[in-house]
């Protein structure tokens, strides 16, 4: 050594590099600049949190309880006080009907994505890690499945075991599931060639630890993403399963179903637009809570990319 | 063999294959029937003899893969088998032949699909276009917020929607018949195809969008620019060659979730097409009608897809100009 | 002053003129400065370098100098004056009149930089044509010509090939003929050949300066890397965190830098091991072949030995299969024929058949420190994995050792908390060193461990690592292509090309002649930072 630069030390070093903020700070720092659509967003998912988790509270009736008068319009259209929605064609109370839908259409949508997420998921994984004929051999059999339009497969399916409950959930959940392989795949497949897992695996680590420790927490992001995304297709193929009669079915409050029976007044929307409405209650509590989810699920996207999209 | 050729080949190989597996699959559904579904079919009134002869028709006594070569070959020459429903416990059969259904229904919804096609394509690759090329202006941005809800609506909520506005202008069934004239039968699709366009704009705008800006994200664009070509010509003359693989993914995605969308938006506007048909014969458990509707529908969703990927080869450089 | 390309000023014009420019750039939810506030002059027919390390600013002072901000930057003070114009106060249409036609860019990728689907002399003479400057048949006869001049292969023909179908070296001269096509007045070469190996980039080199002298062009070269701007520039401007340090004719820079940072840009060179034979191997590979997929055979018949204690270095261009050495070694890719010794004992062939004690002795630390730290755990989190692994050390135990680790590495515990997004790349690889050292090992591979960092920081690391081998007694394998590194650090060298070891010796003995044909290829084009040496070469050769 001939020269000694003066100012130089290893922990002072600087250079670019990002601000020392803890995750607290970080998650703050979020929220104040998300923009309203995501705030609007987040309220929205709250409440239907709330009337879905307290539904037996807040219902007026109970679930399945008939009234003498069926076919009772909206309360501000001069209908009955006792029903403010009106009542459906056997007599039930709409509003009470509508909360216990909350309960049941996204109780159910969330289990199946639950579902569709450890199987998709964990599949993923192992063929990200493996590569090799397992790797192969799920890829192509997803491939196959993916290449039938999943509602289709699903009316199929459904053809053969029925519409109950439990089959719908799994046959929805395994269709979906194809997705979710896809993508869990190809994001830990960007995380395997990493040298850090590289590291690990030449440290001895064992296929356990290296996906719960390296890989997991390295592909949250784009997974919390897509949960966004597929549990609102996935609520939304079970609306549209039982707006064809084919998904959740009486007496169990659903809306796709509350859809149906709706629309049996279609043709005479002309005249009274105010006809729409029980068709268009439940379908328009499906789409808010849609569009919430994808709201939040692109503001969400756009922060953890890393895609500079504002400039 | 020139590079292009073979991989063209490769692929369509690979989507006859994928075809192949999938009749396998929609096959095996009938082979997955519980036991006593002839009497369901039949009623529990049929006798034994009745529902004996029954699952003789449908090959039951034979192996799988015998009755899976008869199906197919069957279905290869154009033979989709005979419906369930219209047999009774007595054995009088008055079923009709899958074909006599599905026919009529598919170029009903073909015509739909069509339809809607033409306008949805050409106008969300405009308003793709436009807004990836004017990113961040106030039209991309109300753009792109309209986009996002509409694609988060389920069919039969904007059906709805649009029937509640449109209801007094255009009829709200959209029962048409063979004897009709092309103008009826248009101004009876209008509010499903409206329908359609506006979910499939959506997402292929946001599609085109997004596949346009990350195309102009490439140093090469860069580079055109900084060598001072004009905006249009750095799009037409060094984005848009590079883009027909990304735009024909896009359309054909998008065609295929039209032939998708299309069975809740006929249930609604109750069109006689071949959507409102499977489910009927789903509700009713006509399996022979629901595999040859599913056959019909997954046979277009990969012809589709097939498509996009033979456009996306032909139009790659590095293919078409090898070392 | 006027913008006919005819009446083009005299040589010793001001042609460019920068004034107080600053520049920000958004990233990490802020905007923070990235010039701030350079002066630049350049005259016509003149070469500029501007030179600094990652951050310095050096490649948005050049895209500035154009007029044009790249996304995610904005200009946000200052004036630039090119020619009598005022390039701040130009609409974005007036500006695209002197891109391409009085000022040319030459970018860093040019695999990237050029569109896949037009043919090469299309894209050279695309601007040219457009601004009216030329004909096409005059623009293409032309590029001929320049390719021609610039040394390419069959120059009639080349030109009707795709990028895809020709050499990253070759691409980035065609670039260059595509920036003179239309006779700028100023061209921006954006660290042209940083992409390339060293063989390659001597003969980019040559073809770019002798192009940029035979028309006069005045120019901008941007580079980190000080021996190539020496042969490239009539004086040099060294930046520092956007911020200018010191500008100079470029052989009194190189001889009496005023400033002590300028300085330390040399001081790699001044770093120097005295080299030690040693008989004691530690680890030897005997005949290796090895392939990717059974098909591509990579390694041909590799034997290296390395003595305990002392540094190995492997020296080869990208393909010469160094790193791939370096994979048979760890177990990650098992050789088709050959064995490894460890310590005299046979070493099993793969990964997974090699006990936790084989494992812990031999560790590895690589080239970019962001990727091979997982960003999700903490410094602690990441020393103190193999101490538990390998040393069952827990809780405080495990802290106290983390603490002396972080030490050993010249920082301090206040460090263990943080997560690597939060520290410099010189503090990210003084990590991964203290990782490997965590396991207590016998022999460490280093591949490319400084190949990313700036000067400064290289020199940091490599004082550590000496430092560290004599305290400990470590044995390294050094994978490099800096043959400066080289001489800084080993003891004996082995010098790889395409899958073959060339030679393997004291570090005397390889850097001395009578060469074998490839290292003396290899040797002599590294750039000294000596401005006649590319004259030199160049009469060498020829």
């Amino acid at each position: 050594m001939t020269e000694e630069p003066q100012s130089y030390s290893a922990a002072g070093e600087v250079g670019q590099v990002r601000l020392r903020r803890s995750y607290g700070e970080r998650v703050w720092i979020a929220l104040k600049k998300a923009p309203i659509s995501a705030w609007f967003g987040m309220i929205v998912i709250a409440i239907y949190a709330f009337v879905a988790i307290f539904g037996p509270f807040l219902a007026p009736y109970g679930e399945a309880e008939v009234f003498a008068k069926a076919d009772e319009p909206w309360t501000m259209f001069g209908g009955n006080p006792a029903h403010f929605f009106g009542t459906d064609q056997i007599g039930r109370d709409v509003l009470t009907r509508l909360i216990y839908g909350a309960r049941n259409t996204i109780g159910i949508a969330l289990v199946t994505t639950l579902l569709s997420f450890l199987i998709g998921g964990t599949l993923g994984l192992v063929a990200a890690i493996n590569r090799s004929w397992l790797d192969q051999f799920l890829s192509r059999g997803v491939d196959v499945l993916m290449s039938i339009p999943s509602l289709i497969f699903a009316l199929m399916l459904l053809s053969i075991f029925g519409s109950s409950i439990p089959s719908l959930v799994m046959i929805i959940a395994v269709l979906d599931s194809t997705r979710v392989f896809r993508l869990t795949r190809s994001v830990a497949a960007n995380v395997v060639v990493m040298d850090y897992v590289e590291a690990a695996r030449l440290r001895g680590e064992g296929i356990g630890w290296v996906m719960r420790k390296e890989i997991l927490p390295n592909i949250m992001p784009p997974l919390v993403a897509e949960f966004g995304l597929r549990f609102s297709f996935v609520f939304l193929t079970i609306a549209s399963l039982s707006f064809l009669g084919l998904g959740i079915q009486p007496p169990t409050a659903d809306w796709g179903s509350m859809v149906r029976d709706g629309s049996r007044f279609i043709q005479f929307v002309a005249y009274d637009w105010t006809l729409a409405l029980p068709s268009l209650l439940p379908a328009g509590a499906v789409a808010l809570l849609t569009v919430a989810v994808n709201f939040v699920v692109d503001w969400f996207l756009h922060k953890t990319s890393g895609l500079r999209d504002d400039h | 063999m020139h590079p292009v050729l073979y991989t063209v080949l490769q692929r369509l190989g690979l989507g006859l294959l994928t075809l192949f597996i999938v009749s396998i699959i929609i096959f095996s559904s009938i082979a997955l029937l519980p036991g006593d579904f002839g009497q369901q079919v039949l009623g529990q009134a049929a006798l034994p003899e009745t529902v004996e002869a029954f699952r003789r028709e449908l090959g039951l006594d034979k192996p799988a893969w015998l009755r899976y070569i008869d199906w197919i070959a069957a279905v290869l020459q154009g033979d989709l088998g005979t419906s369930f429903s219209g047999r009774a416990s007595s054995g009088a059969d008055a079923s009709r032949s899958v074909w006599e259904l599905v026919a009529p229904r598919l170029s009903n919804t073909l015509f739909l699909a069509g339809f809607t096609a033409l306008i949805a394509v050409p106008l969300s690759l405009f308003l793709g276009i436009t807004a990836a090329l004017k990113r961040n202006s106030i039209y991309d941005r109300s753009v792109n917020a309209v986009t996002l809800t509409t694609i988060s609506f389920p069919e039969f909520f904007l059906a709805y929607l649009l029937i509640v506005v449109l209801a007094g202008i255009f009829p709200t069934l959209s029962n048409v018949t063979p004897d009709m004239s092309l103008g009826d039968r248009i101004l009876k699709i209008a509010l499903p195809a409206l329908t359609m366009t506006l979910v499939i704009v959506a997402h292929m705008m946001r599609m085109t969008r997004a596949a346009l800006i990350n195309l102009l994200a490439s140093p090469y664009i860069e580079m055109a620019q900084l060598k001072g070509a004009s905006r249009a010509k750095v799009i037409i003359k060094h984005a848009l060659p590079n883009a027909w693989a990304p735009i024909a993914t896009v359309i054909a995605f998008n065609l295929a979730y039209l032939v998708v969308g299309v069975v809740v938006v006929e249930v609604v506007f109750v069109y006689p097409g071949i959507g409102q048909l499977m489910v009927d014969s789903v509700s009713s458990r006509d399996i022979p009608v629901a595999q040859a509707c599913a056959l019909i529908f997954a046979a277009t969703y990969i012809l589709l897809n097939l498509m996009a990927d033979v456009i996306g080869i032909v139009t790659n450089p590095r293919l078409l100009h090898p070392r | 002053m006027t913008t006919d390309t005819d009446n083009r000023g005299a040589k010793g014009d001001i042609l460019l003129e920068m004034k107080d420019v600053e520049i920000d750039g958004f990233s990490d939810e802020r905007w923070h400065k990235i010039v701030k506030g350079v002066d630049l002059t350049l005259r016509r027919g003149e070469v500029m370098g501007l030179i600094g390390e990652s951050g310095a600013g050096k490649s948005t002072l050049g895209k500035a100098a154009m007029g044009y901000a790249q996304p995610g930057c904005m200009i946000k003070s200052g004036t630039i004056m090119f020619d009598g114009i005022d390039l701040m106060a130009l609409s974005e249409t007036e500006k695209r009149k002197l891109w391409g036609s009085r000022i040319a860019y030459v970018a860093q990728s040019a695999a990237a930089s050029f569109n896949p689907a037009h043919r090469l002399i299309d894209q050279t003479v695309e601007a040219t044509i457009d601004h009216g400057i030329n004909g096409e048949t005059e623009a293409k006869t032309d590029a001929v010509e320049l390719y021609g001049s610039l040394q390419l292969p069959d120059p009639e023909n080349i030109g009707t090939r795709y990028p895809h179908q020709v050499s990253g070296g070759q691409l980035q001269r065609i670039m260059t003929a595509m920036a003179m096509s239309p006779r700028p007045d100023l061209i921006i070469f954006d660290e042209p050949t940083t992409a390339l190996d060293v063989t390659t980039q001597v003969e980019v080199l040559v073809a770019m300066r002798d192009i940029v002298e035979k028309f006069n062009t005045a120019a901008i070269y941007i580079t980190h890397d000080l021996a190539v701007v020496a042969q490239m520039a009539d004086f040099i401007k060294v930046l520092r965190y956007g911020d200018e340090v010191e500008e100079g004719e470029t052989r009194q820079m190189l001889s009496e830098p005023k400033e002590d940072y300028t300085k330390t840009l040399w001081s790699v060179r001044a770093l120097h091991k005295d080299e030690s034979p040693s008989e004691d191997i530690a680890l030897s590979i005997k005949n290796v072949d090895a392939a990717y997929g059974n098909t591509v055979k990579v390694l041909h018949d590799v034997s290296i030995n390395i003595p305990r204690g002392r540094t190995v270095s492997v020296v080869g261009e990208s393909g010469s299969g160094k790193s791939t050495t370096a994979r048979v070694i760890t177990g990650l890719l098992p050789p088709m024929k050959g064995s490894i010794e460890f310590n005299g004992q046979p070493l099993p062939a793969a990964l997974k058949d090699r006990n936790k004690d084989q494992l812990r002795r031999i560790q590895m630390i690589y080239q970019m420190a962001d990727t091979a730290m997982n960003p999700k755990q903490t410094v602690a989190e990441i020393i103190g994995r193999p101490l538990e692994f390998y040393h069952d050390l827990r809780g405080r135990k495990r802290d106290g050792r983390v603490a002396q680790l972080l030490e050993m590495i010249e920082l301090d515990d206040s460090f263990m908390d943080r997560l690597p997004g939060e520290l410099s790349g010189g503090q990210k690889q003084r990590i991964c060193i203290a990782r490997a050292l965590a396991a207590d090992p016998e022999v460490i591979i280093c591949d490319e461990v400084t190949s990313a960092l700036d000067q400064i920081v290289q020199e940091g690391i490599l004082k550590l690592l000496l430092r560290l081998q004599k305290e400990l007694n470590i044995t390294y394998l050094f994978i490099t292509h800096d043959i400066a590194v080289v001489t800084a650090i080993s003891d004996e060298i082995v010098v790889m090309f395409q899958g073959q070891v060339v030679e393997q010796g004291l570090k005397s003995q390889i850097l001395s002649p009578p060469f074998p044909d490839y290292t003396q290829l290899l040797l002599s084009s590294v750039p000294e930072m000596d401005p006649d040496w590319l004259d030199k070469l160049v009469d060498e050769r020829s």
